[in-house]
C-alpha cells in the first residue's frame, strides 16, 4: 500500500484549492438542468404539443446530429432535457478530465509535486487523489442534478438516470484525463488531448445518431457520450448501461498506472524534441512573442470555428425539412416563410458562436495574468518594452483573434448555407455581417478581463464568472422573470439578431464604446500598479 | 565619482508588511556592488523598485540619472537584469529566449553570446520547460551578460548554479569589471560577494545597516589571533579591544578589534613571538554580527 501513502492529504489539498471552483461548476450544471426542465414543463403543458415537438426534432437530421435522438416522444422528461443529454455529458466530461489533469500533470509540470514527492508520498498518490476528487465531483454533481430535477416535478427514477448518466460521462473522461496526463509533459497538451478525445466522442455519437437506416447506429456505442445517451433517462432508465463507463474507467486507470510505473517524475511518454538554437528574425517584439504564445490555441480554435460554421450553415439548409405537418407550415408562414426560420436559426447559431468566441477572448486576455504570476512578464518589462506595449500585445491577440474567429465562422456558415440554398453571392456577405455584429459584445466581455487585470489583478479570473452570469441571464433570464434591467446587463442581449432581424446601429456603437473605454481603463490602471 | 544608483529613504509596504523601511543605497559608476542580506530582507523588492516594476511609497530613487518609474523603458535600454527566479516560456528554446531578450534590449554581442554559451555549457536548443533551475538561470545570465549595457542588475544570479558554473560566473564578472560596467549583485553567498565586489551594502529588515569597501568594513570587525610565545604574556587583558582572551601557558588565543591590532601586536612581541596565526575577518563574521543580535534585540524590545 506504500504506493498510495499520502493520498488523503492530497485529496484535502485539492479540495482546499478548488473550494470555490468545484461548487461553482456543480451549481452551474444543476441550475442549467433544473432551469431547462422547468421551462420546458411549462411550455409542454399539452401532451400533443409535446409529441409534436419531439417528432419535429427527431425528423430533423440537423437536430438529431447536434443533440441526439429522442427515444420516447411522449416522455416529458426526455423531451425537456434531450438538448442537455449529450451536450451536458460533453461538458461534465470536460470538467472531470480537466480536474484530473489539474491535480496531476499541472502540479508535476510546475514542480510542486516534486516538492511533495520528496516527503512521504506514494507513487500513485497524486493520480489516486485526483481521480477521487474528480469522480467525487461528478457523482455529487449527478446526484444533486437528480434531486433538482425531481424538485422541478420530473419522476424520481428518470431523474436519477439523468443525473447518473452525466456522472457516468464524467467518470469516463476522468479516466481519459488520467491517461493523457501521463502521456504529455505539459498540462496544456494533456488538456488539449482530452479535448480532442471529447470532440471525437461527440462526433462518433453524432454519426451513430443521425444514421438514417440504422446501419451505422452501433458507432454511438464507441463513444462515452453515446453511452450516456443510451442510459435513456426518462425513456426506459437503463441503469445497467452505466456499467460501461465504470469498466472503461477501470481499464484507463490500469493503463495510467502502467504508464506511471514506466516513466520518471516530470517526464512524459512523448520525448521533447530540440528546437532552433537561434530565434527567427521576426521574433523581436512583444507582439511577435504574443503571437508565438497564442498561435497554437488560435489555430485550433480557428479550425473548430470553420467546422462549426460549415456545419451550422449546412443544418440551416435543412430547416424546411422540419416542417411536415400543416400546423407547422402555418406557423412557418407567420414567422416569415422558410427563409424567415432559416434566418432565425442562423441568427441563433451565430449568437452561440459569439458566446464561444468570447471564451477565446477571455482565455487570451487571462494569459496576461498567468504571464505575470509566472514571472515571465518581469524580464520583458525590464527591457526596452513599455508596460502599454506588453499589455497591448496580448490585448491585440485577444481582440483580433476573436474577430478572425467569428468571421471564419461567418464565412463557413455563409459558404455552406449559400451552397445548399443556391445563393452564395447573397448568403456569404449576409453571414459575414451577422458574424461582425457579434464582435462588440465579444470585445466588451474581453475588455472586462483587461480592466480587471489592470485594476484588480487578483480578481482577474472573475472574468469567467461574469461570462457565466451573462450566459445564465441570456439562457434563463426570461424564464425566471428577472427584471428587465438585470436582463439588460448582459452585453449579448443587445446584439442585433442577424441575418433576418432588424439591424440597429445604436446598441452596436454603445457596446463598442464601452469595450473601448474598459480597455483604455485597463491600460491606464496597469501603468500605475505594481507588477507581481 | 558619479553614481549609477542612488536610493534614499525608500519605503515600500505590502499591506501591513513593511518590506523597505527607509533604505539608502548608492552604487558608484563602474563598481561591482554587493547587496547582501538574508532571504526576505528586501533585496528583491529594492531591485524591483529600481526597475520600475514596483513603485516606492516614499523616498527618492535615481537610476542612471533617471527616474525608474517614469522613464522605465528608456532606462532599461542601458541595463540588463537577471531575476532571482527565472521562468521561461515552455515552448521557446533557450536560444530563442536569449535572442528575444537581447533584441528587446537593443541588441546582443554575437561573439559574446557564443562565447558565454560555450563557457556556461548551455544547450540553446532545449525547450524552456525541459531546463533545470540552474539551466534556466544560465539562459537569463547569457542573455544579460551578452548585451552591451552599462549596468547589470543581478538578483541572486548564482542560485541553482553548480560550483563550476559559479566559478565561470565570477570570471565573467571580473572581465566585465575591466570593461567598466557597473554591477549590482544581490546575494546571500558571502564568498561570492567577497571575491567580486568593490563595495558592499548589508541590508537588514528593509534598511541598509552597513555599507563600504570590504577594507572599510573589516575595521568594524575583529581579527582572530593564535600565538605561541616565548614567555607567558603580560597585560593583554588590560588592553582595549581584546576579546575572548584565552591563555594556556605560553599559548594565546584572542579576538582583536581590527583598529587595536597594532597595540596588541606590540604587547605580544614584548613576550617574544614563536609562531603566529592571524585570521582576517571574513564577511561571514561581519554578516553574522549584524544578524546574530536579531533575537536578543527583539526580546529586549519585548521587555520594555
Amino acid at each position: 500500500m506504500n504506493d498510495f501513502v499520502g493520498t488523503g492529504t492530497l485529496v484535502r489539498l485539492a479540495l482546499r484549492r478548488d473550494r470555490l471552483l468545484i461548487p461553482i461548476w456543480i451549481v452551474v450544471f444543476v441550475i442549467s438542468a433544473a432551469g431547462s426542465a422547468k421551462a420546458s414543463i411549462d411550455l409542454y403543458s399539452d401532451q400533443n404539443a409535446l409529441v409534436q415537438a419531439a417528432r419535429t426534432s427527431n425528423a430533423s437530421p440537423a437536430l438529431v446530429s447536434l443533440y441526439g435522438r429522442i427515444f420516447d416522444e411522449s416522455s416529458l422528461g426526455e423531451v425537456s432535457l434531450f438538448k442537455l443529454t449529450a451536450f451536458g455529458a460533453l461538458l461534465v466530461g470536460l470538467l472531470a478530465g480537466m480536474l484530473v489533469v489539474r491535480h496531476t500533470r499541472t502540479e508535476e509540470e510546475s514542480g510542486r509535486l516534486e516538492l511533495l514527492s520528496a516527503g512521504v508520498l506514494g507513487r500513485y498518490a497524486a493520480l489516486t487523489a485526483a481521480l477521487i476528487v474528480s469522480a467525487g465531483t461528478v457523482i455529487v454533481l449527478g446526484l444533486l442534478t437528480a434531486l433538482a430535477l425531481m424538485g422541478s416535478g420530473l419522476d424520481t427514477k428518470g431523474s436519477f438516470a439523468f443525473g447518473l448518466m452525466w456522472a457516468g460521462a464524467g467518470l469516463a473522461f476522468a479516466g481519459v484525463g488520467a491517461v493523457t496526463a501521463q502521456v504529455t509533459e505539459s498540462a496544456r497538451a494533456a488538456n488539449g488531448l482530452t479535448a480532442v478525445v471529447l470532440g471525437v466522442a461527440y462526433v462518433l455519437r453524432a454519426i451513430g445518431d443521425s444514421s438514417a437506416d440504422g446501419s451505422t447506429q452501433w458507432v454511438s456505442w464507441l463513444s462515452p457520450i453515446g453511452w450516456s445517451q443510451q442510459v435513456r433517462a426518462y425513456a426506459g432508465d437503463r441503469f445497467v448501461v452505466l456499467l460501461i463507463p465504470l469498466v472503461f474507467l477501470v481499464v484507463l486507470i490500469a493503463a495510467a498506472t502502467a504508464l506511471i510505473r514506466r516513466r520518471d517524475l516530470g517526464a512524459g511518454l512523448v520525448p521533447p524534441r530540440p528546437g532552433p538554437p537561434r530565434a527567427a528574425a521576426s521574433l523581436r517584439s512583444p507582439l511577435a512573442l504574443a503571437w508565438r504564445l497564442h498561435r497554437g490555441s488560435f489555430y485550433a480554435w480557428g479550425f473548430a470555428f470553420l467546422l462549426l460554421g460549415l456545419l451550422v450553415g449546412n443544418i440551416a439548409s435543412n430547416v424546411d425539412g422540419f416542417v411536415t405537418s400543416d400546423s407547422a407550415k402555418e406557423m412557418v408562414q407567420k414567422l416569415g416563410g422558410v427563409e424567415g426560420i432559416t434566418d432565425a436559426f442562423l441568427a441563433t447559431e451565430m449568437g452561440v458562436m459569439g458566446l464561444l468566441a468570447s471564451a477565446f477572448g477571455i482565455q487570451a486576455a487571462l494569459r496576461l495574468r498567468s504571464e505575470e504570476t509566472a514571472l515571465r512578464a518581469e524580464p520583458l518589462l525590464a527591457t526596452d518594452v513599455t508596460r502599454s506595449r506588453w499589455l497591448g500585445s496580448h490585448v491585440l491577440m485577444a481582440l483580433l483573434g476573436t474577430g478572425v474567429l467569428i468571421l471564419v465562422a461567418g464565412l463557413g456558415s455563409g459558404i455552406s448555407s449559400g451552397a445548399s440554398l443556391g445563393n452564395m453571392g447573397r448568403q456569404v456577405p449576409r453571414m459575414l455581417g451577422a458574424a461582425a455584429v457579434q464582435l462588440p459584445a465579444i470585445w466588451l466581455v474581453t475588455a472586462l478581463v483587461v480592466v480587471l487585470f489592470g485594476f484588480a489583478p487578483k480578481l482577474v479570473t472573475g472574468g469567467w464568472a461574469l461570462y457565466g452570469v451573462f450566459l445564465l441571464i441570456g439562457q434563463f433570464g426570461e424564464i425566471f422573470n428577472l427584471p428587465q434591467w438585470m436582463i439588460n446587463l448582459s452585453p449579448y442581449g443587445h446584439t442585433p439578431r442577424l441575418p433576418g432581424g432588424d439591424f440597429s446601429v445604436t446598441p452596436v456603437l454603445w457596446l463598442t464604446a464601452i469595450a473601448a473605454a474598459l480597455t483604455l481603463a485597463g491600460f491606464a490602471t496597469f501603468r500605475r500598479r505594481d507588477i507581481g | 565619482m558619479t553614481s549609477a544608483i542612488v536610493v534614499s529613504g525608500l519605503h515600500k509596504s505590502y499591506g501591513s508588511t513593511h518590506a523597505l523601511d527607509g533604505l539608502d543605497l548608492e552604487v558608484a559608476t563602474g563598481e561591482v556592488h554587493g547587496f547582501l542580506g538574508p532571504n526576505g530582507a528586501g533585496k528583491s523588492t529594492t531591485i524591483r523598485v529600481l526597475l520600475g516594476l514596483l513603485r516606492g511609497d516614499a523616498g527618492d530613487v535615481s537610476l542612471l540619472g533617471g527616474d525608474p518609474w517614469h522613464d522605465a523603458a528608456k532606462l532599461h535600454r542601458r541595463l540588463a537584469y537577471v531575476p532571482g527566479d527565472v521562468n521561461l516560456w515552455p515552448n521557446l528554446t533557450g536560444g530563442e529566449v536569449i535572442d528575444l531578450l537581447g533584441r528587446l534590449r537593443g541588441g546582443l554581442d554575437e561573439k559574446k553570446r557564443d562565447d558565454l554559451l560555450r563557457r556556461f555549457d548551455l544547450d540553446p536548443t532545449k525547450k524552456g520547460r525541459t531546463y533545470s533551475k540552474g539551466n534556466r538561470q544560465k539562459v537569463a545570465l547569457v542573455a544579460a551578460l551578452a548585451s552591451n549595457v552599462e549596468l547589470l542588475i543581478l538578483d541572486e544570479p548564482t542560485s541553482g548554479l553548480d560550483p563550476l558554473m559559479e566559478e565561470v560566473f565570477r570570471q565573467v564578472i571580473e572581465e566585465d569589471r575591466r570593461e567598466d560596467r557597473t554591477v549590482l549583485l544581490s546575494s546571500h553567498i558571502l564568498s561570492e560577494v567577497e571575491a567580486l565586489c568593490d563595495r558592499v551594502s548589508i541590508i537588514r529588515r528593509g534598511k541598509v545597516v552597513e555599507t563600504g569597501t570590504l577594507s572599510d568594513l573589516r575595521h568594524l570587525t575583529r581579527t582572530s589571533i593564535h600565538a605561541e610565545l616565548a614567555a607567558s604574556p603580560n597585560g593583554l587583558a588590560q588592553l582595549p579591544g581584546v576579546h575572548d582572551l584565552d591563555v594556556e601557558g605560553n599559548r594565546v588565543r584572542c579576538e582583536v578589534d581590527t583598529a587595536q591590532l597594532d597595540a596588541v601586536m606590540r604587547q605580544l612581541s614584548a613576550s617574544g613571538i614563536k609562531s603566529l596565526v592571524a585570521q582576517p575577518p571574513t564577511l561571514e563574521e561581519l554578516f553574522l554580527r549584524h544578524y546574530e543580535d536579531d533575537v536578543p534585540a527583539e526580546s529586549e524590545a519585548a521587555v520594555r
